[in-house]
């Protein structure tokens, strides 16, 4: 098919995304791609602005309400900041049982996000619900799969949206040993259902794409990057301190957006999430997601966002086999939390979204209240290679119909895991919407 | 009105400002989902499908607060298309955590968070969707409660009033059998103001309620507020705690403003 005429791709309401995000793609007449979007009409809300004036112990509370996807994310990576401007670190069991809850949001996020939102792609389907009419052991095994995820948090954090037993320095009550390891049956069996879920997601079809950008992930050493770490590592072979993030990411304003753009400081476009986590850490995970991992034919690095769904679900088989090895070595510490009094100071934190990496950062005044903060999420870090992919995708297929590339290019956005929902706060907002 | 040929009943769910969390909550019913799918038509649900349809819905459900004249078009035409509207969570029945803009300058909020702030557009007030459209029911909550969504949604499919008691998170505490956290460790706990629904979560994890399911119908908050002071809470904290998550509904404006007035007044109410 040939386009003598300029063409647009337009999405008004991009579905099965977390958040309000349109798609807005323009082509030349020679079939060349103008502009390729992703706009983000999410109003804003102010988490930065409001969080001027309160308490250092009330950031995991309120940025938990920046996502619901998500909360443990932002709860942990506010810890983090807040404990590193006090000049505390939480470790032992403690961490150890942060880290447990947050694989409970992973469990959950991507049982969701491979079963419900992007398994439709692959198998033409509306959503996830159509799919179940002739696919239903599928999607009831990825409910079962997020059920006990949402346990997993509950059990853990009180909820699984929005936890309330996280607080700085730890938690407000630590689980016995019983309460934890009488839960490990669940874990077991989610474990067996995530093992086929992997199976199943392997034998789609994908198209062969690369997306070349710089990768980026937290480097936890020996550990599969999860609840966070001081160190941020690149596929470019250097890496930098947490303390150094704002050195080494730039945002900036291009004139084609209203978006900022986060990019490196040598102005390479960058990506963060599975995708980033899988290739500079795959020698990390635990035996069982790495052995499922070679049989769904993943190599050491995975550079093709079609395939972030076998990721996805090789993630949830390690979150589910690590939650099983913490239950397994818990002993319940003899404080629930240790103390963080608040000094003047800047801190850091950061920690891995299951869509990416989360950076908190706040000023505080001595007496712990907030005098600055800051916010990168991990969707607004790989809006701008999620574009340069949505270019890539449209020259490679311009000869499919508008239709049909448009559904494409969805997918394409889907393949990212976008958080709109947490985006929407820190970016510029393009408002029109026709 | 509003059956396809099929006779199913149609349920849309609409987000304005908000975190997804109320309506994930609807996904995180596991057990019922696929049943419930097979019962209603879902007619236009953005995070779980591509399928949209147009109104009439028999239940529209609604998440997030009005934050922009657009969307305050957007929820009057959401109400003439839906027979039953109900409003889930605290963003929706209060304003929500956004709501904080009331108490600040927006166009300086929009300066500190945006590099461009001509680019933001964005109302002065965060508002609840009651403020804008007749809404039939509010469900409370930061983020609402699973079982307790279930129970409106089968309600109201049935013609039924849903059974959400209204009344505070102490009933909650003492059905469980939790032990009163500020009786027994003095912690500072917000649960005789707040509306029960959460299943006095907190206080069985030996923290003091936080509100998120904001006020109670006719909360004593003088008497929360002289109760919080013994226990050595200062009136910045104190306004602070009311000032969260339900910041804008009535009575925890007005809790927050009386400590507010104390201090501009200069008197210390204790003494």
């Amino acid at each position: 098919m040939t386009h003598r005429h300029e063409r647009t791709l337009r999405v008004g309401s991009l579905a099965r995304v977390e958040g309000e995000g349109a798609m807005h793609i323009r082509l030349d007449k020679g079939g060349r791609v103008e502009q390729a979007r992703l706009e983000i009409y999410e109003p804003p809300r102010f988490f930065e602005a409001f969080l001027r004036g309160r308490a250092h112990t009330e950031a995991p509370d309120i940025t938990a309400r920046v996502c619901g996807i998500c909360p443990v994310a932002y709860q942990i990576s506010a810890c983090r900041a807040m404990e590193d401007a006090c000049g505390v670190t939480v470790d032992g069991q403690l961490a150890e049982l942060r880290r447990l809850l947050y694989c409970g949001e992973w469990i959950e996020s991507h049982a969701l996000h491979v079963h419900l939102l992007h398994a439709p792609d692959f198998l033409g389907y509306a959503s996830g619900i159509e799919m179940a009419r002739d696919h239903r052991a599928d999607v009831e095994r990825g409910l079962e799969i997020k059920k006990v995820g949402n346990a997993l948090m509950a059990l853990v954090g009180g909820r699984a949206i929005h936890p309330v037993n996280v607080r700085l320095g730890g938690f407000h009550r630590v689980p016995t040993r019983r309460e934890l390891t009488r839960f490990a049956p669940e874990l077991r069996r989610a474990l067996d259902l995530a093992l086929r879920t992997v199976i199943w997601v392997a034998g789609f079809d994908f198209p062969d794409v690369e997306a070349r950008h710089r990768l980026v992930a937290v480097d936890a050493g020996d550990r599969y990057p999860i609840d966070g770490g001081t160190r941020i590592g690149t596929d470019a072979g250097y890496g930098f301190w947490t303390s150094h993030f704002e050195d080494y990411v730039f945002e900036r304003q291009v004139p084609h957006s209203t978006a900022l753009y986060a990019e490196l400081a040598d102005g390479s476009t960058y990506l963060t999430g599975p995708l980033a986590r899988y290739s500079l850490h795959s020698a990390t995970l635990s035996e069982q997601a790495a052995t499922a991992a070679r049989a769904a034919g993943l190599g050491a690095e995975c550079r093709n966002p079609f395939r972030s769904i076998v990721v996805r679900a090789v993630e949830t088989v390690y979150a589910l086999e690590e939650a099983l090895r913490i239950i397994e070595a818990y002993e319940p510490p003899d404080r629930a939390w240790v103390a963080v009094p608040p000094r003047a100071g800047r801190g850091t934190g950061v920690s891995e979204a299951p869509r990416g990496l989360l950076y908190h950062r706040y000023d505080l005044a001595a007496d712990g209240t907030v005098h600055q903060a800051r916010i990168v999420p991990p969707t607004s870090q790989n809006q701008a290679a999620i574009e340069a992919e949505l270019c890539a995708l449209v020259e490679a297929h311009r000869d499919l119909d508008d239709a049909a590339l448009t559904e494409l290019c969805e997918q394409a956005i889907r393949n990212f895991d976008p958080c709109i929902s947490c985006s929407a706060h820190f970016l510029d907002l393009h408002l029109e919407r026709s | 009105m509003g059956k396809m040929a099929s006779g199913r009943k149609r349920l849309a769910v609409f987000k304005f400002a908000s975190c997804d969390g109320c309506q994930l909550t609807l996904l995180d019913c596991e057990d019922e989902l696929l049943a419930l799918a097979g019962t209603v038509e879902i007619a236009h649900f953005t995070e779980a499908t591509r399928t949209s349809l147009p109104g009439p819905y028999d239940l529209a459900l609604v998440e997030g607060s009005i934050t922009t004249a657009e969307d305050a078009e957007r929820i009057r035409r959401v109400r003439a298309d839906s027979r039953f509207l109900v409003v889930l969570g605290a963003c929706a029945t209060a304003g929500g955590i956004q709501a904080l803009r009331d108490f600040g300058d927006v166009r300086e909020f929009t300066e500190a968070v945006y590099a461009r702030p001509e680019y933001i557009s964005t109302l002065e007030r965060s508002t609840p969707i009651a403020d804008h459209v007749p809404v039939d029911f509010e469900l409370r909550g930061c983020p609402i409660d699973r079982g307790q969504l279930l129970e409106v949604v089968t309600a109201y499919l049935a013609g039924r009033k849903p059974r959400i008691p209204d009344r505070s998170v102490c009933f909650e505490c003492k059905a469980r059998g939790t032990v009163c956290v500020t009786v027994a460790d003095g912690t500072p706990c917000l649960g005789p103001v707040t509306h029960a629904g959460c299943g006095a979560i907190c206080p069985a994890f030996r923290r003091g309620c936080y509100g998120c399911f904001g006020p109670v119908r006719d909360p004593n908050t003088a008497a929360q507020i002289r109760l919080l002071r013994t226990q050595g809470e200062s009136p910045e904290q104190i306004a602070r705690v009311f000032r969260t998550f339900n910041a804008a509904s009535p009575a925890f404006r007005a809790a927050a403003r009386s400590l507010e007035e104390e201090e501009e007044g200069g008197h210390d109410a204790s003494s």
